[in-house]
């Protein structure tokens, strides 16, 4: 049937085949020129993750090198279990940036994954850090912490997790140096009133709530100070069991 | 005098207190009235238009009952897929399915409950026909009305097969105990009388009727639109009561508390799709993407959780219905010119912020990223998503058939209110858009 009618009009279907090839040809003619002129000889988009990282790079700067003068925390070269636990820490709630929950809601844990293990794998220098800001005493009090704790009060030494030399530990424990002041102060000050959270047993938590506002204060300007050494590399494993159990540092 | 006319205070007194008992008895007998109406009988019968594909096999396979409740539970997984139900269910970094979400609503905070078979704290006491109620009439196990905000007059829909399906998937969870949170709503929208009179106006049990006049799937596609998939709870409009208005139509409205606006899906100027090719629509909600663009916001997440996972049949079939929506011919007016000054600075933040990507022309970078230039997520006579999307960014959804998106960087902390607003009337006026300017005011308001 359909044959049949087709082949009773096929002489008005080839006309009109031919009379909209023709028109399609000089459609073409006039647009393509314009075409080209709208179309700048553009690049292609580069295909690596630098590229699809850009909004990333909005906040934690180019290759996740943030510097220590403002608030965002370099993330270049973290233990990338550090830094995968923190993509799923925002998307869960247990941190509290809306940028970076609305940034992480629909991605898949593969894909965080690949990020965390993209900027836990850059290796880039650091810069000089910034000039305390802090009496000597404030900053003996800090060196203290970092290296002997405070005993009385149940805080461990913090070289105890993060790394003898303070680079952090892998494949999850972050190192604190080359971080801005404010930034230090922020998450101490966030696991205190509970804004920021890892999975229990939740050993940060409790380590902060034993912290008084001069401590971390004293440790957020020593931390701060300090030179990242040439070696900026996270320690390989933990060298001694960890102080306090801790839910996530060790996966 | 005038004063002769008032009556003394004692006499006010009795006629407000009679006034006041006898609105007491007319609100109790229309509850008691209304609360006698409904769900005595099962009236769920399946139309041949809601089996899914593969449920006959699904449902006559199983020869002893453990394999039919187990197949049942299969269906009900997918089922609940296709209703995102777990979103709701699911509070941020909570136990899935156990509730305690947070839900904004013009009239208070709503807390989704706890569906998980925990004896105690979740539905473990309910029956099938427990569930049935909630699901097509509304009504708790214990008679109570369930607010709207779960959206029961779109449930409603669900055949009485599907919804025994969908209970067979939430038995079959681990139980969790977790108390319900009491919700948070003002008087009067917190009485059980105030829900009977909002049903009364607003809400009717029905079932999905099929429509002969269409195919088998254009009726599954209009029985997932209307039913499950809720569409219309984000692309209708609601009224100052809340309750969607014309939800067949799909006509877009903004979405209550959210800051978003969900755009017409029978508009060709908004989200239709009436002149898409049927594969277009279903990559868009499979992937997230088309060569033209990428979903964005609460639409990113329907993706991300729900309609990527759902049967290319399905997609296929709600791409029918959506295709055929009843088409809305009211054009936008073309919005007068912009002021020079707003062009020329939006020209300069564009230059500087969005051209490397988006490029010179606007013609974009397909499919990393989506041209601006005759984009109508761009030129919507609403710019609250594209206000949205400046000031906090975002990634496309990161699916199985679009892994790995690219993403737009948050420039709400580099930008001002001026510079945010210049830049967006510039690109809804530039390159043959001529969608209207937007106020500093409205960049404002949504940071």
């Amino acid at each position: 049937m359909t044959a049949k009618m087709t082949g009773m009009y096929r002489p008005f279907l080839d006309a009109t085949r031919t009379a909209l090839t023709a028109l399609t040809a000089a459609l073409l003619g006039c647009a393509l020129p314009l075409m080209v002129a709208a179309a700048p000889a553009s690049q292609p988009v580069p295909d690596t993750l630098a590229q699809r990282l850009k909004p990333c790079a909005s906040c934690h700067g180019a290759e996740g090198r943030a510097s220590p003068s403002g608030y965002q925390p370099r993330i270049a070269g973290k233990p990338a279990g550090y830094l995968y636990n923190q993509l799923i820490n925002f998307r869960a709630g247990r941190r509290s940036n809306a940028a970076m929950t609305l940034l992480t809601d629909n991605l898949s844990e593969a894909y965080l994954r690949e990020i965390a293990s993209y900027y836990g794998g850059l290796d880039l220098p650091y810069p000089a850090p910034l000039k305390a800001d802090a009496s000597a005493a404030v900053l003996e009090r800090g060196r203290q912490l970092v290296h002997q704790g405070d005993a009385a009060r149940g805080v461990p030494a913090c070289v105890g997790c993060h790394g003898a030399a303070m680079t952090g530990v892998q494949p999850a424990l972050p190192g604190l140096l080359g971080l801005p002041r404010d930034y230090l102060i922020g998450q101490i000050g966030a696991w205190q009133t509970g804004l920021r959270r890892a999975p229990a047993p939740d050993c940060m938590r409790q380590i902060a709530l034993r912290l008084g506002g001069e401590d971390t204060v004293a440790l957020a300007a020593w931390l701060s100070a300090q030179v990242v050494p040439t070696d900026s590399h996270p320690a390989p494993r933990i060298a001694t069991p960890l102080p306090l159990d801790c839910g996530s540092g060790l996966r | 005098m005038a004063t002769n006319n008032v009556p003394s205070k004692p006499r006010r007194a009795w006629r407000a207190a009679a006034a006041l008992l006898a609105l007491t008895a007319v609100a109790a007998a229309t509850v008691a009235w209304l609360a006698g109406l409904g769900p005595h009988t099962q009236d769920g019968s399946d139309t041949a238009a809601a089996q899914p594909p593969g449920a006959a096999t699904g449902e006559t396979a199983g020869t002893t009952a453990d394999k039919t409740a187990s197949d049942a539970a299969t269906r009900g997984a997918y089922l609940a897929l296709a209703g995102n139900c777990a979103a709701c269910h699911t509070a941020r970094g909570g136990a899935p399915w156990a509730g305690g979400l947070a839900i904004a609503t013009p009239f208070g905070t709503v807390y989704s409950s706890n569906l998980t078979p925990d004896a105690q704290t979740g539905l473990g006491r309910w029956t099938a026909d427990d569930f049935w109620r909630a699901l097509h009439h509304g009504r708790s196990r214990d008679g109570r009305f369930l607010l709207p905000a779960f959206p029961y007059p779109q449930y409603t829909r669900v055949t009485r097969s599907d919804a025994d399906a969908l209970w067979a998937h939430l038995r079959s969870l681990p139980a969790v105990g977790q108390a319900n949170r009491p919700h948070e709503l003002r008087f009067p929208y917190d009485s059980q009388a105030a829900m009977a009179v909002w049903r009364a106006l607003f809400f009717r049990p029905q079932v999905q009727q099929a429509d002969p006049a269409h195919s088998a799937a254009w009726n599954r596609g209009a029985y997932l639109v209307e039913g499950l998939g809720h569409c219309a709870t984000c692309h209708a409009s609601r009224n100052l009561l809340g309750a969607t208005q014309d939800a067949a139509a799909l006509g877009g409205g903004p979405i209550p508390m959210q800051g978003w606006y969900a755009p017409s899906l029978a508009s060709p100027a908004e989200a239709g799709v009436a002149d898409w090719d049927t594969a277009a629509v279903v990559a868009l909600l499979q992937t997230g993407r088309t060569p033209q663009g990428a979903v964005l916001g609460p639409m990113a997440e329907v993706v991300t959780r729900s309609t990527q996972h759902l049967h290319p049949d399905d997609l296929r079939a709600m791409a029918d219905y959506l295709k055929s929506l009843p088409q809305q011919t009211r054009k936008p007016a073309a919005a007068e010119a912009p002021p020079a000054a707003v062009m020329a600075r939006g020209l300069a933040v564009y230059k500087d912020r969005c051209a490397d990507c988006h490029g010179a022309q606007g013609e974009g970078a397909s499919p990393a990223y989506p041209a601006l230039a005759g984009n109508r997520a761009v030129t919507l006579t609403v710019p609250t998503n594209l206000i949205r999307v400046v000031l906090g960014g975002g990634f496309a959804p990161d699916t199985a058939g679009q892994p790995r998106p690219y993403g737009m960087p948050p420039f709400g902390h580099e930008l001002n209110d001026e510079d945010v607003a210049a830049v967006l009337t510039h690109i809804r006026h530039s390159w043959g858009n001529q969608a209207g300017a937007v106020a500093p005011q409205a960049v404002q308001g949504l940071r």
